[in-house]
């Protein structure tokens, strides 16, 4: 789990073009919107694009956007249990 | 560093119209009210440059890096003209943005394209998406610096000084702003100019408005002068 925590990170800040923030700059159980990273609607829509292009996950119900994109870590565990 | 100035401006000594601070950037050279303020020679990637610059000038805005490059060089040329001279003084309303340009938003509708075009790997990018219309780099500058005012964005083949002139004109003419940032905002592949300027009606003052910089009459000539300068 670490260690995809970590290329997550690494995507998340290559994704999103988060200029001078780097890995270890980001907390995984703190939250992406709202605070922190200062992430808007665009960036949730790239966060989307990022599951399907890498991991080949497809969120068919977009109320769940919100729970899996909660933080790193809650990426990370949805990843692990729906990659193909 | 060294002046800029070119010898031939009409100066504007009425006071009743005028270029109240401008901005050149044309590849590797900023030129801000006469006074060059960045060069580097052989700079290969133009979005480095723009970065560079933006750093340099301490313009603390994380949004920035987020834009695509024509919003970057709209924004920059913008917030290099506002520095000098602050707005905050008009209404939300009252100050308007006018730019232009020749190949519109082209240089990102082909980036999103690169990503749409190949049907086995279709993914298209959210945030190249959202620059697909050339009218996105006023909506930048007017987030950043509260702008509500009147807009456009006009496309022609080459710089039009007297179209711009004259929209511009009609706006104050129509009292429909009292500020206007208005100029040319160009990216194709490499190849990148914006000129950006401030024209305010202001009340007579002896050291012109920034010290060294006196105003500068907003007509036509200027503006060619000042995209010729570029």
């Amino acid at each position: 789990m670490d260690e995809l925590i970590l290329k997550l990170k690494q995507e998340v800040i290559e994704q999103l073009n988060l200029e001078d923030i780097t890995p270890d700059d980001i907390n995984p159980d703190l939250p992406l919107f709202g605070e922190g990273l200062g992430l808007d609607s665009i960036d949730a829509l790239e966060l989307i694009v990022l599951l399907e292009k890498n991991y080949g996950i497809k969120i068919e119900d977009p109320k769940d956007g919100k729970k899996i994109f909660h933080s790193i870590r809650s990426m990370a565990e949805y990843i692990t249990e729906h990659k193909k | 560093m060294a002046g800029a100035m070119p010898p031939s401006f009409i100066r504007n000594n009425k006071m009743e119209r005028s270029i109240t601070s401008y901005s050149l950037l044309h590849d590797n050279k900023v030129i801000v009210n006469g006074r060059i303020i960045f060069y580097q020679e052989n700079i290969i990637k133009f979005a480095d440059f723009l970065k560079t610059v933006f750093k340099q000038e301490q313009l603390a805005y994380p949004k920035f890096y987020k834009m695509d490059t024509l919003s970057k060089l709209g924004f920059l040329a913008a917030e290099l003209v506002l520095k000098e001279k602050s707005i905050e003084g008009y209404r939300p309303e009252a100050v308007g943005v006018v730019l232009s340009n020749s190949s519109s938003s082209l240089d990102t509708d082909v980036a999103h394209n690169e990503t749409i075009r190949d049907r086995a790997s279709y993914f298209p990018s959210p945030s190249v998406f959202v620059y697909t219309l050339p009218n996105i780099v006023i909506g930048e500058v007017c987030i950043k610096n509260k702008i509500k005012g009147e807009n456009a964005f006009l496309i022609s083949e080459t710089f039009n000084g007297r179209l711009l002139c004259e929209y511009v004109n009609e706006l104050f003419n129509n009292e429909r702003v009292e500020a206007c940032l208005c100029g040319w905002v160009e990216v194709m592949g490499n190849s990148c100019q914006a000129m950006v300027a401030l024209v305010e009606k202001l009340a007579p003052g002896p050291d012109g408005i920034n010290g060294s910089f006196k105003p500068l009459l907003f007509n036509e000539q200027n503006l060619n002068l000042l995209m010729k300068h570029n």
